[in-house]
């Protein structure tokens, strides 16, 4: 793996304009700044077209030999089902709006990660096969010939996007990269060029149920791991049901929070929250993932991951849904799931709090509920019983992700549950051009989150540390929350990088700390076995 | 100057420049029937059926999922408040999706958001560097100033088209020309156009980044409004020309009785053929962002959709993986694992 400079030399982000016209200059796939290409394997296990062994690095990319007419034709079917794609294409100004907004831009420097100039490297394919203007006069029209330089230009760029809209918020005319990128990605993938990171993802939820691929068994492994763990720290025990009929609600969760640290925390904090409230819920093998690295590569693998969420309630017979804390996960539920599906999801129900009797009249149709609306209604009623001085380690700064940012709008119930599970004082906001709907991506979303990709990830998520940095300098913030399990992946290594010894946490897991069980034993740790406040001698004895 | 800026900006330039010197030789060859009425007329046929033809092409393309960008706070809990700015920010209603729209059509909502990110030197942080994400009104300023000057001179301009002429345009022309230290009277609209314009074309030359994605396409219509602004203004203060002429011109063209009148200058005819030209650009063009904005998927849909069902209209079944082809991969595990099954193993081995 390649290695990543240091911060003081990424920090130097060199914005200068290369002297050759856009048209004309081409990528240099460096290692560390691009995904690798997908292993065929992945493809021929969701039908994807063209598997083959073939290398980003390489020359020849092994494409069909139709592969130009495939892309035209997949860019015609596209304009034809996408107002958007049409749209977008037809009345950017170039007014550049969008420049500094993308953090690929900010961290990268190259104009090619503005907004604008990435639409245009697909505009000027349309421009060329599709437009009078551009199929006369060419280069002055902005328009250019598809051809390999091209398509490899779209592979590099269109995986320095993370689908996050933060253009899109700027935007006069409110274009959205993050739908052309989408589009884009399709029409790459169908001539075979798809990235690791995604396809073995993809493919691993497809076929066994959540992106790390974990078989139902393992699946319940990892789970009764982590409730061992709730009961070793609390002396709480909390057993998961799996795949119960019969139970009021399907918990769904992305793979992320049972998988590894540190959102496995948010897991036990889930866990100790339904049984606390001594919940009929149920988790399941089939829809075991919530995330859905499908609607990364395209709408339609996107559907059919989604899918297995509504076929699998109808199975179980559960009232509704409950869903984790996740950001895309929640962008393609609040904005897709139920048009994905086509008709109201009649064999559910309209989500009521079994606890507090709210009904969650937002969601009538959709009939899932977000974890955090979910809590904080708990909270409103009095039914949780906090000690926030178990939280007392924490100075918390609150990371909005960027899909339940600008694809929902989930900004006040993440922050009314950490005000009331963190002391007075420790919670501190980030500068107001960096949080909420205009908050910066973590640099690593939207499939982009691999190994071999460090550089360009610390690189894209420097916007979003450069604020954390601000909190942590002023306030001595020590814990960036957020309500995403990609957050909790991506997040650890580009603050560990950036400001050591930052931690990342979800937002349950505060409540998982904080909660207080009747019959508790006395706890002197965190979820994380790091003392509490006040006995961190003991801690320390124990140690000797 | 780079090769491309030449083509880039010259190309587009020496248009402009041409197509007034085509009227020029227009008015010396005598073809004042041509430039007066044959291609004011064409030019709006063009923009006409040129309109509809795009926004009707946009229209027969569905939307087909609901993608609204939500920039507040969604309507969850009831006992979460939203504020009206919330409300016009992330619209769940009809009423408040025209709130949204008007006020980025009226005001240029999103514009209004702009920010300047500078990478500044930071000494007490140790990667030596910081991003400061500055409020940054200016590109706003001068978008505002340029669309309002163009949509005031161009409502003024109907007191050539209309007789009698209408009270509102009237009134428009005296509030214009409040400012009465010339003969004739200024007008603020003319000012504000051409030093928007101005502006606009300064920022694009100016920033390098705006510079480097700029196309000839940027820089045509700037040049074309700015000659038009520019011959406008000339022949409002400085080369006056026969104004009763002109009304009996565009009179004749509103009326379909058209007229060429003598004693129009060249410079009118320089004036309008490059009105023409603009309306004739204007369906092929980026202009259309004026109508396209309307149509934006990220700004007219109402954020709704966990209680009100968008259809998609093409969506069609795709093939997934069953929970039974799950359970048919792993039952044996599954019931080891202690995890209910659909079909006990027994039954399972039986049937095969």
């Amino acid at each position: 793996m390649a290695k990543v400079p240091s911060p003081q030399e990424l920090a130097k982000v060199n914005y200068q304009i290369p002297a050759q016209d856009w048209l004309h200059t081409k990528p240099e796939f460096r290692p560390g700044t691009y995904v690798n290409a997908a292993q065929p394997k992945w493809l021929e296990m969701i039908n994807y077209p063209y598997p083959r062994a073939w290398s980003v690095t390489d020359d020849d990319w092994k494409l069909p030999p139709d592969w130009k007419e495939i892309i035209l034709r997949g860019m015609e079917e596209r304009l034809d089902r996408f107002r958007s794609l049409k749209l977008f294409f037809d009345i950017c100004v170039r007014c550049g709006a969008c420049a500094d907004k993308c953090h690929f831009y900010l961290g990268t420097g190259d104009p090619k990660n503005m907004p604008v100039l990435r639409a245009e490297l697909l505009r000027s394919v349309y421009r060329r096969y599709f437009k009078t203007a551009g199929k006369l006069l060419g280069e002055l029209a902005g328009a250019r010939d598809l051809d390999e330089a091209v398509l490899k230009e779209w592979f590099y760029y269109l995986h320095q996007c993370t689908i996050c809209r933060r253009c899109s918020v700027f935007c006069p005319y409110g274009i959205d990269m993050a739908e052309m990128t989408i589009l884009g990605r399709e029409l790459l993938s169908s001539v075979g060029l798809n990235i690791d990171w995604t396809a073995a993802s993809v493919a691993s939820c497809y076929t066994k149920g959540s992106h790390i691929g974990a078989t139902p068994q393992a699946f319940k492994d990892m789970i009764d791991f982590l409730a061992e763990e709730n009961e070793r720290i609390t002396g709480i025990t909390c057993e998961v049901p799996i795949n119960k009929k019969g139970a009021e609600i399907l918990f769904i969760t992305p793979s992320g929070d049972y998988f590894a640290d540190p959102g496995s925390y948010t897991m036990m904090g889930y866990l100790l929250l339904f049984k606390y409230l001594d919940l009929d819920y149920t988790m399941s093998t089939y829809a075991a993932e919530g995330g859905n690295f499908g609607w990364f590569t395209s709408h339609e693998m996107g559907k059919r991951l989604n899918a297995k969420m509504y076929e699998e309630a109808k199975r179980l017979k559960v009232k509704w849904i409950l869903g984790g804390e996740c950001g895309h996960m929640w962008r393609v539920c609040n904005q897709y799931m139920p048009t994905f599906y086509g008709e109201v999801p009649t064999f559910l129900e309209v989500p009521k709090s079994p606890i507090t009797g709210t009904v969650f009249e937002h969601a009538k149709v959709h009939r899932m509920v977000h974890i955090s609306e979910f809590t904080a209604d708990l909270i409103r009623h009095n039914k949780l019983k906090f000690d926030v001085s178990r939280n007392a380690h924490i100075m918390l700064t609150f990371h909005d992700s960027c899909n339940t940012s600008r694809g929902m709008g989930i900004f006040e119930e993440p922050r009314y549950i950490i005000n009331n599970v963190l002391p007075e004082g420790h919670f501190f906001e980030m500068p107001p051009n960096t949080i909420r709907e205009k908050t910066f991506c973590c640099g690593a979303s939207a499939g982009l989150n691999a190994d071999e990709y460090m550089e360009t990830r610390m690189k894209g998520g420097f916007p979003r540390a450069n604020a954390l940095r601000y909190v942590a300098e002023k306030y001595g913030v020590n814990h960036l929350g957020c309500i995403c399990a990609l957050d909790r992946a991506t997040l650890p290594p580009l603050v560990s990088y950036w400001i050591p010894g930052m931690e990342v946490t979800g937002i349950t897991e505060l409540v998982g700390n904080a909660l207080v069980f009747p019959d508790e034993i006395e706890r002197t740790t965190d979820l994380r076995d790091r003392p509490l406040v006040g006995f961190e001698e003991a801690e320390e004895e124990e140690e000797a | 100057m780079t090769d491309f800026l030449k083509t880039r900006f010259l190309v587009p330039l020496v248009a402009v420049l041409a197509l007034m010197g085509l009227a020029y030789v227009g008015v010396q060859a005598n073809l004042q029937w041509v430039l007066g009425v044959v291609i004011p007329y064409l030019a709006l046929f063009v923009f006409f059926e040129g309109l509809l033809f795009k926004i009707i092409g946009w229209a027969r393309s569905p939307v087909p999922f609901r993608i609204p960008t939500t920039c507040a706070q969604q309507q969850s809990l009831p006992w979460i408040e939203r504020t009206l700015a919330d409300k016009l920010d992330n619209p769940t209603t009809f009423f408040q999706v025209l709130g949204r729209m008007a006020l980025e059509v009226l005001t240029f909502r999103s514009l209004f958001r702009n920010t300047r990110t500078e990478l500044q030197k930071e000494e007490k942080y140790p990667e030596g560097a910081r991003l400061v994400h500055w409020s940054y009104k200016w590109l706003w300023l001068g978008a505002i100033l340029f669309h309002y000057g163009f949509l005031i001179v161009f409502l003024r301009h109907l007191r050539f088209f209309l007789e009698p002429v209408p009270g509102f345009v009237k009134l428009l022309d005296a509030v214009d020309g409040f400012l009465v230290f010339t003969t004739p009277t200024m007008y603020i609209s003319g000012i504000l156009l051409l030093a928007g314009a101005s502006y606009l074309l300064f920022r694009r030359l100016a920033n390098p980044q705006v510079r480097y994605i700029s196309l000839a396409a940027d820089y045509f219509p700037l040049f074309l409004i700015l000659g038009i602004a520019g011959t406008g203004f000339l022949l409002r203060y400085l080369y006056h020309t026969d104004v009763n002429a002109v009304k009996q011109l565009a009179i004749g063209l509103v009326t379909f009785k058209p007229v060429v009148p003598p004693g129009i200058s060249s410079l009118f005819y320089m004036h309008l053929l490059l009105v023409s030209v603009l309306f004739m650009y204007f369906p092929f063009s980026k202009l259309m962002h004026m109508p396209g904005v309307f149509l934006s998927p990220t700004r007219n849909l109402a954020s709704n959709n966990r209680w009100r069902l968008h259809v998609n209209p093409w969506n069609y079944p795709v093939k997934i993986h069953t929970y039974m082809d799950q359970e048919n991969e792993y039952r044996e595990a599954m019931v080891e694992a202690g995890i209910p099954v659909e079909i006990q193993p027994e039954a399972a081995a039986e049937k095969e």
